[in-house]
C-alpha cells in the first residue's frame, strides 16, 4: 500500500505531483536497511535459461578482471585517495527492498558481481508491511463490499444472504501473502547469484561498506536503497493497539467500531476502504483544506463522492491532530484537533482507535554519510537526476548512488526499482535518465484510482510558463460496455494533453481496474508516443481498455 | 420537455449547450436553460426573476442529479459562468448561465434529483430582487426540492402556503418527542454540551432530520450510534395499526390468466424452505383465548402507537420466557439449542411474497419500543431494505390472519425454528360460563405447530396455558 503510492514532499521541484504529503506510516522496526518491493518482474528471468549463461559469463569476466580491470579502475578513482585497489564486488546495494531487488537483478543480468545488504528481512516495507499485505486486505474488502451491496447484486440477479467474515482468516491471508512473496524474492536473488549479506550496512568511505559489526566489504559502486520509515508527528503516542500505524493495521488484530484515520492520502484512503467494508465507521483527519489533496482536483471530487460520501465516513479538514492519547482505563482514544491555520484548539475526538497515516521519513540515520561528507536534507539524501549522490559542497560523490524513498524523488516502490535499473544502466556504459513523469501511481480503493504525469493544475501552470496550449479530454465508464456489464459504470478517465503536438501530459483514471488501465498511458509517455498514433491503436472489444481508446480518440490534436 | 412547454411561462431564448469539458472555450459550454417568469398578476412589470432549469445533457436524459452548486445563494453570476454541476446518465457536466444576475435561491439542493426541464434555482437580475425571488422559491421550492418529476410543472404556479405547511410542520416532529428520550448523557461530552456520535450516526441524523443532541446514545461510552438515530427517527411517527398481513389486493386483478410465471427470487426461497420443512416431524396444538382484557388494553394504549402485533408478540415472548423449550430449535437432528434470546418473527405479506421481520428480545423490550420497532421493520420490509439479521434471526414465529376474518388456520413450521403460532381473528363468541350462564366474549383461536423432536405435547399445552393467562390478564404487557 505504502510503496505502491507515495510521493514525497521533500523536493517539490523534482516531483510531478506537488503538494501532497504522501500518507503512510510504517514504523520501522529499529533495523537499518529496508526497502520496498512491489513486483516480481524480473524473477522469471533468473530461473530461465539465462541464469546459467549469466553466471558462466560472470565467472569468466571475474577471472579476467582480476588481472587487468582493476588496474584501470585505479586511475578512475584517483579522486578518492583511500579507495581500495581491488574490490570484493562490482556493486553493493544497501537495502533489499523492491528498489534494491530491482537493481540487483538488473546488475546480474548486466554481468556485475553483486551483493545486497539487508539488516532486517528481505522485501522491505512493501512486501512485509506495505503494498503486498494491504492488497490482500483490499481483495477481501472488495469482495465484502460486493456481497454487501444488495442493490448491486440484485441488479445482476444475484442473491446472497448475510455475508460475514472471519477476522483472523483475513489477517492470515495478508500474512501468508507477505511470507510467500518474501520467499519468492529471496529465492530469485539467490538463484541468480546475488550475495545476500545480513547486517546493518554503513558507508565507511568511498567504495567501502561495513556490514554488521565488523565485516568490511568493498565494491566498485555502491547504491543506497534504505527506504523510509513512517513519520509519526510529535504529540502522537503510538501504542500499537488503539493508536496504530499501518504496520499494526495490516496485521488486522482488531476491527474497531470507530476508527479515526489521520491523513487522507493513498494509505488513509485504502485503509478506509478496508475498514468500512469490514464494518467500521471512519473519521478522517486531514491537515489540508480538502480530502485527497494529491489527486487531480476533478478526480478527487469524484472519488470523494464515491469513496467517502456514501460510506460511513465523516471528516475534519484543515485541522492538525496535536495530541493523540491511546485508550486506557476504559477511556477512549482522544484526539485533540487544532485549526491548521489559526492554531486554535478546535475539537477533541473520542474514538475506538486511531490510524496514523501522516507520511514517511527517509531512513538514512546510521548510514555513515558523514564519512563521505554528505549532508541529508530533512533526512533525504541529495541526488542529481541520475541518482548520483551530492555531497555538502554540491559535488558529486563518485561511485555512490541513492535510489528509492531515501532520495525522496518519488516515493513509490516501482519508482525505486526503475531508479535502480537506471543506475545499473549507467554503470554498464549506457547513459540513462529516468523520466519520473512516466511513472504511474495507483490507489487500490474500490473502485481504483490511478494516474501518470501531471495533474490539470500542474499542466496549466507549466503551459503558462512555457507558453503552450493545454487541452483536456474526458470519457466516462458509463459509456463502456464492459463496465456496464459488470454494473460498475461509475468512473472517469481524463487526459491532459497538448493539442499542438499530441503529447500526453497526464492521464488520471477513477473507475473499475483503473490501476491496470493506466499503463497504456504511462508507456505512451515513457516511449514518447503521441495521441495521433494512439488513436489508431486497436483495443479488444468489449474491454475496459476501450475507456482509454475512447479517451485518446476524443482528444483533438491539430496535427 | 413536453410538460415544460405546458407551463405558464415559456423558456425564452433558451439554449442548451452541454459540454463535458470545462476548460474549453465558452462557446461550446453547456448553458442552463433559463426562462423568464411571466408576470401573471398585475399589470406592472414584475421583477425579472428567471428560473434555472435542469438541462437535458444527453438525448436519453430524463432527470439529472445535482452534484454540486458551484455558486452559492446570493452570488453574482456572469453570463457563461459555471453555476452547477449536474450528473446525467452519462457523465457529470458543468452547467453555465446564459444571463448575468444573482443566484437568488437554490431550489434543489446538492444530491437532489430533478426532472429535465424542472426549475432547480432562481436567478434574479438585480440584487434587490433576490428577496422577491427567495419568497417565490419558498413557495414553490419546498415542493421542487422533493425532486419528484411531477413537481416540475407545479413549481411554476404560485404555490399556496398550505402545500408547504405540512412539510414544514413535519420537520420539528423529530425534535419534540425525542427530547424525552435523552436520558443519558455521554460521560465524556462536557456535561452534555458536546455530542459524541459515530460518523454514520451523524450522516443518518442529517438524512432523517433528527436532532443528535436530543438522543441518548447506546454505543460504547454512551456514544450515539446509527441504531439510536434510527430509533429516534421512528419514534415520533404515530404508528398505524399495522397488523401482520398487508395484502396487495390490487395485484390480484392485474394477473394475466393462463400465463406461466417463473418464481421470483423470494418465491424461490419460500419454495425451498417449504420443501425443507417436510423433513421436520411436526404436530399441532390449538387453544381458544379470551381477548376482552387484551382488546380493552389495546384500545387504551393504541393512541400511543401500540399495535396489536406488538402486543401479541410481547405476550408470546413473556410466555416463551417461562417455557424455554418452546423457544428452542433443532437443526442437526442430534441436539437442540435453548436459544439465548427470544426473537419473535412475524410473518408479513409483501408485494410478491412473504417475509418475517424479527422483533429481537421481545421479552425484554417495553411495548412502546416494540411497537416502534415493528413499524420500522414493516416500513423497511415494504421498501425491501431489511437487513438479513432483521428477518432471519427469529426463534419463534407468529402468523396472524385475523384481520381477514380467518378464525383458525394451520401454519407450516419454518425450518430452523421450534414452533410457529397461527393466530385467528378475535370475535364475539357465545360462551357458557361456569355458573351455567351463556355470555358473549371475544375469543380468538391460536394454533401452534411445533417440531416434535424437541417440543412435546405437554410443553405446548403448558405454554399455551401460560399464554392465555397472560392475554386474559394483560397487565404485565405494559409494565
Amino acid at each position: 500500500m505504502q510503496a505502491s503510492l507515495s510521493l514525497s514532499v521533500s523536493n517539490p521541484a523534482a516531483i510531478p505531483r506537488s503538494g501532497h504529503g504522501f500518507e503512510s506510516s510504517l514504523p520501522f522496526p529499529s533495523k537499518p536497511v529496508n526497502l520496498r518491493f512491489c513486483g516480481l518482474r524480473r524473477e522469471a528471468l533468473g530461473f530461465s535459461s539465462t541464469s546459467s549463461s549469466i553466471s558462466a559469463y560472470r565467472s569468466n569476466r571475474n577471472a579476467a578482471r582480476s588481472k587487468k580491470v582493476w588496474a584501470s579502475l585505479g586511475s578512475d578513482n584517483g579522486s578518492s585517495s583511500s579507495a581500495p585497489k581491488s574490490f570484493d564486488y562490482d556493486l553493493i546495494i544497501i537495502g533489499a527492498g523492491v528498489g534494491g531487488h530491482g537493481a540487483a537483478l538488473h546488475a546480474v543480468e548486466k554481468g556485475l558481481k553483486t551483493a545486497i545488504v539487508e539488516g532486517d528481512v528481505v522485501g522491505g516495507t512493501c512486501v512485509n508491511r506495505g503494498c503486498v499485505p494491504s492488497k490482500a486486505l483490499l481483495a477481501v474488502s472488495g469482495r465484502m463490499r460486493e456481497l454487501q451491496n444488495e442493490h448491486h447484486l440484485k441488479a445482476l440477479g444475484l442473491q446472497v444472504s448475510a455475508a460475514s467474515y472471519d477476522r483472523q482468516g483475513v489477517a492470515d491471508h495478508a500474512n501468508n501473502l507477505a511470507t510467500k512473496i518474501r520467499s519468492n524474492l529471496t529465492n530469485s536473488m539467490k538463484a541468480l547469484g546475488v550475495d545476500i549479506l545480513t547486517g546493518f550496512g554503513t558507508v565507511l568511505g568511498p567504495q567501502k561498506v561495513k556490514v554488521g559489526k565488523d565485516t568490511v566489504v568493498t565494491a566498485k559502486d555502491i547504491i543506497i536503497a534504505t527506504g523510509s520509515v513512517p513519520f509519526v508527528p510529535k504529540g502522537i503516542e503510538v501504542d500499537g493497539k488503539t493508536v496504530i500505524t499501518s504496520d499494526h493495521a495490516l496485521k488486522l488484530e482488531s476491527v474497531p467500531d470507530w476508527i479515526a484515520i489521520v491523513g487522507s492520502g493513498y494509505i488513509g484512503l485504502e485503509f478506509s476502504d478496508v475498514y468500512t467494508a469490514l464494518g467500521s465507521e471512519v473519521t478522517f483527519v486531514e491537515a489540508l483544506d480538502q480530502l485527497m489533496p494529491g489527486f487531480d482536483p476533478e478526480i478527487g471530487k469524484l472519488a470523494q463522492r464515491v469513496l467517502i460520501n456514501p460510506r460511513k465516513i465523516d471528516y475534519h479538514t484543515g485541522v492538525f491532530a496535536t495530541k493523540i492519547t491511546p485508550a486506557k482505563d476504559g477511556k477512549p482514544v482522544t484526539i485533540e484537533l487544532i485549526d491548521a491555520k489559526t492554531k486554535e484548539p478546535k475539537e477533541t475526538l473520542e474514538v475506538d482507535a486511531a490510524l496514523i497515516a501522516t507520511g514517511r521519513a527517509p531512513f538514512t540515520n546510521g548510514l555513515g554519510l558523514e564519512n563521505i561528507n554528505v549532508a541529508t536534507q530533512r533526512g533525504f539524501i541529495p541526488v542529481d537526476d541520475r541518482m548520483r549522490v551530492i555531497d555538502s559542497n554540491g559535488d558529486r560523490v563518485p561511485h555512490l548512488f541513492c535510489i528509492g524513498d531515501a532520495n525522496g524523488k518519488m516515493m513509490l516502490a516501482h519508482a525505486a526499482s526503475a531508479q535502480g535499473i537506471s543506475v545499473v544502466e549507467q554503470l554498464t556504459g549506457r547513459d540513462h535518465v529516468l523520466n519520473h513523469l512516466s511513472i504511474p501511481a495507483a490507489c487500490f480503493t474500490h473502485p481504483e484510482i490511478s494516474m501518470v504525469g501531471l495533474t490539470e493544475p500542474q499542466a496549466r501552470e507549466k503551459a503558462e510558463l512555457e507558453g503552450f496550449e493545454v487541452a483536456v479530454a474526458k470519457t466516462s465508464f458509463k459509456a463502456n460496455t464492459k463496465a456496464l456489464a459488470e454494473n460498475e459504470g461509475e468512473g472517469l478517465a481524463k487526459l491532459i494533453y497538448r493539442p499542438d503536438n499530441g503529447e500526453i501530459l497526464g492521464v488520471h483514471i477513477f473507475g473499475l481496474h483503473a490501476a491496470d488501465l493506466i499503463h497504456e498511458a504511462s508507456n505512451a509517455i515513457a516511449l514518447g508516443t503521441r495521441i495521433q498514433d494512439l488513436k489508431l491503436a486497436v483495443h479488444a472489444h468489449p474491454t475496459l481498455s476501450e475507456v482509454l481508446d475512447e479517451l485518446f480518440k476524443s482528444a483533438k490534436v491539430s496535427f | 420537455m413536453a410538460h415544460l412547454l405546458q407551463t405558464s411561462f415559456l423558456p425564452s431564448s433558451q439554449c442548451l449547450r452541454p459540454n463535458p469539458d470545462r476548460s474549453s472555450s465558452s462557446t461550446s459550454s453547456p448553458m442552463v436553460q433559463i426562462s423568464r417568469r411571466r408576470s401573471k398578476t398585475g399589470g406592472a412589470v414584475q421583477a425579472k426573476i428567471r428560473e434555472i432549469f435542469m438541462p437535458a445533457l444527453s438525448s436519453t436524459m430524463t432527470e439529472g442529479k445535482i452534484v454540486s452548486w458551484v455558486k452559492s445563494e446570493g452570488e453574482k453570476l456572469a453570463k457563461g459562468e459555471s453555476v452547477v454541476v449536474v450528473e446525467s446518465d452519462k457523465a457529470d457536466m458543468d452547467v453555465e448561465t446564459f444571463y448575468d444576475g444573482y443566484l437568488a435561491a437554490i431550489m434543489v439542493e446538492e444530491g437532489g434529483v430533478a426532472a429535465v426541464g424542472s426549475a432547480i434555482a432562481l436567478l434574479a437580475e438585480t440584487e434587490d430582487e433576490i428577496e422577491a425571488a427567495r419568497s417565490k422559491a419558498a413557495g414553490s421550492g419546498s415542493s421542487a426540492a422533493s425532486s419528484s418529476p411531477a413537481t416540475a410543472s407545479t413549481s411554476a404556479d404560485p404555490i399556496p402556503a398550505e402545500i408547504a405547511a405540512p412539510i414544514a410542520a413535519s420537520a420539528p416532529i423529530a425534535a419534540a418527542p425525542v427530547a424525552k428520550l435523552a436520558s443519558a448523557v455521554h460521560p465524556a461530552s462536557d456535561g452534555g454540551k458536546r455530542v459524541v456520535a459515530s460518523p454514520y450516526a451523524k450522516k443518518l441524523a442529517k438524512e432523517l432530520k433528527v436532532e443528535l443532541a436530543a438522543i441518548a446514545g447506546s454505543g460504547p461510552l454512551g456514544r450515539i450510534v446509527a441504531k439510536d438515530v434510527e430509533t429516534a427517527a421512528a419514534a415520533p411517527v404515530p404508528v398505524a395499526a399495522v397488523t401482520a398481513a398487508a395484502p396487495a389486493p390490487a395485484a390480484a386483478s392485474n394477473v394475466e390468466l393462463g400465463t406461466v410465471v417463473p418464481f421470483t427470487t423470494m418465491q424461490g426461497a419460500v419454495s425451498r424452505n417449504m420443501l425443507e420443512s417436510l423433513s421436520v416431524p411436526t404436530f399441532r396444538v390449538g387453544y381458544t383465548i379470551t381477548t376482552d382484557a387484551l382488546d380493552a388494553l389495546y384500545k387504551k394504549i393504541k393512541s400511543k402507537g401500540v399495535t396489536m402485533t406488538a402486543l401479541l408478540a410481547k405476550a408470546t415472548a413473556l410466555a416463551l420466557a417461562k417455557h424455554p423449550v418452546v423457544n428452542s430449535s433443532c437443526r442437526d437432528g442430534n441436539s437442540f439449542t435453548y436459544n439465548s434470546s427470544i426473537n419473535i418473527a412475524v410473518a408479513v405479506a409483501i408485494d410478491g411474497g412473504l417475509i418475517t421481520p424479527v422483533l429481537q428480545d421481545a421479552d425484554k423490550s417495553d411495548i412502546y419500543s416494540l411497537s416502534r420497532k415493528w413499524k420500522e421493520l414493516v416500513d423497511k420490509a415494504r421498501a425491501k431494505q431489511l437487513q438479513p439479521h432483521e428477518y432471519n434471526t427469529g426463534t419463534f414465529t407468529l402468523s396472524n390472519l385475523g384481520m381477514f376474518g380467518v378464525d383458525r388456520f394451520d401454519a407450516i413450521l419454518p425450518p430452523g425454528t421450534g414452533a410457529i403460532m397461527a393466530v385467528g381473528a378475535s370475535q364475539p363468541t357465545a360462551v357458557g360460563t361456569k355458573d351455567g350462564r351463556i355470555g358473549i366474549k371475544n375469543q380468538m383461536q391460536v394454533n401452534v405447530t411445533a417440531d416434535h423432536r424437541v417440543i412435546y405435547g405437554a410443553d405446548l399445552a403448558a405454554f399455551l396455558q401460560t399464554l392465555s393467562k397472560i392475554i386474559e390478564d394483560p397487565k404485565d404487557l405494559t409494565f
